[in-house]
This record gives structure tokens, C-alpha cells and sequence, in this order.
């Protein structure tokens, strides 16, 4: 079973930090996914303790069969980045998940739009993209990507390309085992790192 | 996490135990029905269970290149058939559930990943050729969820589709 990052960074991906950040955090996502909506704060909580220390990249991982408006919000989040570029993107990344347990209809496409518009989209582009299911290649590249991964569920999260299966929910915690474990791989061989298992994906 | 030592999963090379199971309330299924394309048995513990529930909704997204590689997927618990249909609607799955239930468990001890300490099975993994051969095999701890790299890898690692057939017969 791969627990190890296939897929390197490359120039599309959406990034937040320096090229040579000593640590990188990949997050393989759902928007719709409410333990990914948990997550958020914890990640935004490691940039402000890591500074320009930390990485961050966001790769789609929609489970569409099971969260109806998954592909939709990783649309409105590819249609804001065309339009603004990366700062964009990460701006619906953040109102989106901020948003997502507002009500039941906080991803429709009509939200969705909205949260564009509210970053400086232009919101017709966003509706066009929706309506036309743009995007949908890079996003399923992301997905597809994921699973050679070893990614097996939202949110899955590497950290210098080698799946963390500790506790992502508390700051603390995660703080603590991202310096460890990027210790770990800029000290030794990758196949070398002890893998972790945790007794459950909450 | 002390996974059991007393069951072992079947061996690559073993040929897959035949059998036959509901399907539904009403229809059964054999593993024979299958011949000459590839098939993925992905035993897991319960219905209901979070981290099945996550495998499951994994697979049945990954489900588009599983057929892709020509393969079926059947999932297997001892769940009844009236319990797989409710998850299985719950869920939106788009492949078989297959109740391992009377005799309970019947398939999973054949295929070495019955647990006896809690009459479930094992989250274990088989990807078995066109032949009806096992040509892989994976027992996960049991609150791990394997993820799917493993069953797309041993897929991509079967001779050419149609297994009796050499690539160069066409």
C-alpha cells in the first residue's frame, strides 16, 4: 500500500509558501466534506506557527457520489484561480469551507457564485464553468493522482511526501508531528521513515 | 492494534475458492459467473461502520477505472442482504454487496479472513485473474482503511485481459 506522494509539485498546483519551505503539507480535500471543513482552522493554525517554514498545497479529492456538491465547489475554486490567480484561489478555498456548514444549501451553485463574486470572480464566468462542468480533467488528474497515493479518504494529508496518519485535529498535535516527521525525512531514506497507523478515520 | 494471527488470507497463486451468495433478498451470485475477467473481493467488517463506509465510498468513486482494467468488484461482509441494501442505498454504491451470512462467515473462513473473536471478517483485500487465480492478496488492520493503489497496481499487473489468451494472439 503506497503511503507515499506519486505525484511531486508541479507549476498548476495550488500553492501557499515558498518552493524551498523546508516542510511541504499536501492536503488531498473535499469541500463538501464536513471533517475537511474541520481541518481548515487546523491548517490555517500551522501556517501562523510555521510561518515561511510550511508549504501548503490543496489537491481535489471530491467523493461526488457521496457529497452531491463536491465537483461543483472544486469548480468554482478552478474557475476563481483562472481568473485570479493563485491569491484567488485560496480565498473561495478559505469562504467555502468557512461557509460550508452554514445551511443545507451553502454549496449550491447560487452560493457558490456568490463566495466568487465575493473574492472579485466575475460571477458569470463562474456560473459558465459550472454550468459547462469545466475543469473537470485537472480535477479527476488530482483525484486519480490521490488514490496511487494511498489516499483512502478526506482529508488525507501528506507532509514531505509521506502520508501522516497521526491526529490532524488539534493544532498542538499536528504541530508537533510535522516537525517530527519532517525531521524524519530530510534525515533518513524515505523507506526508512516508521509508518504510523492511527485506529481510525474519524 | 493486535491484528490476529490465527487466519491467514489466501496466498497469489492459490486458486480462489468457488462459492455462491445473495446478492439481494431475492438473488444469488457465483464467483464462477466471473470467469475470464478479473474480479477485486474486498471483505470488510460491517456495514455501517465508519471506516468501512469510507472504503466503500472510495471504491465506488475509483469504481470508473476498476472497469476500465475490465475488473468487477464485489464487496463481502456477514451482513444480511436487507442490511447491504440499505447501506448500500445509503451510500449510492454502484456494485454488488455480497451477504456472507448463512453460514455466517462461511466465505471469509475459506478465504482465511474470518474473525473468530467477533464473527466479522477482516478488511482484506483479493484480486483474482480471469483464471479464477488469486494473483493478489492484502489483509489491512482492521481500522486502516487500504485505499485502492494496491488493487489498481495488482490489476495492471495481470497478463493481458482475457488471461487464457497471450498478448501477441491478437
Amino acid at each position: 500500500m503506497s503511503t507515499t506522494l506519486r505525484f511531486p509539485i508541479i507549476a498548476q498546483d495550488h500553492v501557499q509558501g515558498a518552493a524551498d519551505a523546508p516542510i511541504t503539507l499536501v492536503e488531498y480535500g473535499d469541500y463538501q466534506c464536513p471533517h475537511c471543513a474541520r481541518a481548515h482552522p487546523v491548517v490555517k493554525g500551522l501556517q501562523r506557527r510555521f510561518g515561511e517554514q510550511l508549504r501548503v498545497v490543496f489537491r481535489n479529492f471530491p467523493l461526488t457520489e457521496i457529497h452531491g456538491h463536491a465537483l461543483h465547489a472544486a469548480i468554482a475554486g478552478e474557475s476563481v484561480g483562472a481568473q485570479l490567480g493563485n491569491d484567488g484561489y485560496w480565498k473561495i478555498h478559505d469562504a467555502i469551507y468557512e461557509h460550508q456548514m452554514d445551511s443545507a444549501t451553502a454549496l449550491s451553485d447560487a452560493q457558490l457564485v456568490r463566495y466568487g463574486a465575493s473574492v472579485g470572480a466575475d460571477p458569470a464566468r463562474i456560473a459558465s464553468d459550472l454550468e459547462s462542468d469545466a475543469y473537470v480533467d485537472r480535477i479527476q488528474a488530482d483525484f486519480s493522482g490521490g488514490v496511487r497515493s494511498g489516499v483512502n479518504g478526506t482529508p488525507t494529508f501528506f507532509v514531505n511526501g509521506e502520508r501522516y496518519d497521526g491526529d490532524w485535529s488539534d493544532v498542538d498535535t499536528f504541530a508537533r508531528d510535522l516537525t517530527r516527521q519532517s525531521g524524519e525525512r530530510t534525515a533518513r531514506p524515505a523507506a526508512a521513515v516508521p509508518r504510523s497507523t492511527h485506529e481510525h478515520r474519524v | 492494534m493486535s491484528p490476529s494471527t490465527t487466519s491467514t488470507p489466501l496466498p497469489p497463486g492459490t486458486a480462489a475458492p468457488d462459492f455462491t451468495l445473495p446478492v439481494t433478498p431475492d438473488q444469488h451470485v457465483a464467483l464462477a459467473e466471473f470467469r475470464g475477467r478479473p474480479v477485486i473481493l474486498a471483505f470488510y467488517p460491517a456495514d455501517w461502520s465508519p471506516v468501512c463506509g469510507d472504503q466503500m465510498a472510495l471504491y465506488n468513486q475509483v469504481l470508473p477505472e476498476f472497469t476500465r482494467l475490465g475488473a468487477e468488484l464485489l464487496g463481502i461482509s456477514v451482513d444480511g442482504s436487507w442490511c447491504h441494501r440499505a447501506f448500500s442505498e445509503a451510500r449510492n454504491l454502484h456494485f454488488p454487496l455480497l451477504a456472507d451470512f448463512q453460514p455466517k462467515g462461511d466465505v471469509a473462513r475459506r478465504y482465511g479472513v474470518y474473525r473468530e473473536d467477533d464473527g466479522t471478517s477482516e478488511r482484506a483485500l483479493f484480486v483474482i485473474d480471469a483464471d479464477g487465480i488469486i494473483r493478489w492478496s492484502y489483509r489491512s488492520p482492521l481500522g486502516v482503511n487500504p485505499g485502492a493503489d494496491g488493487i489498481l497496481e495488482a490489476l495492471e499487473a495481470l497478463p493481458a485481459h482475457g488471461g487464457i489468451h497471450q498478448e501477441t494472439a491478437t
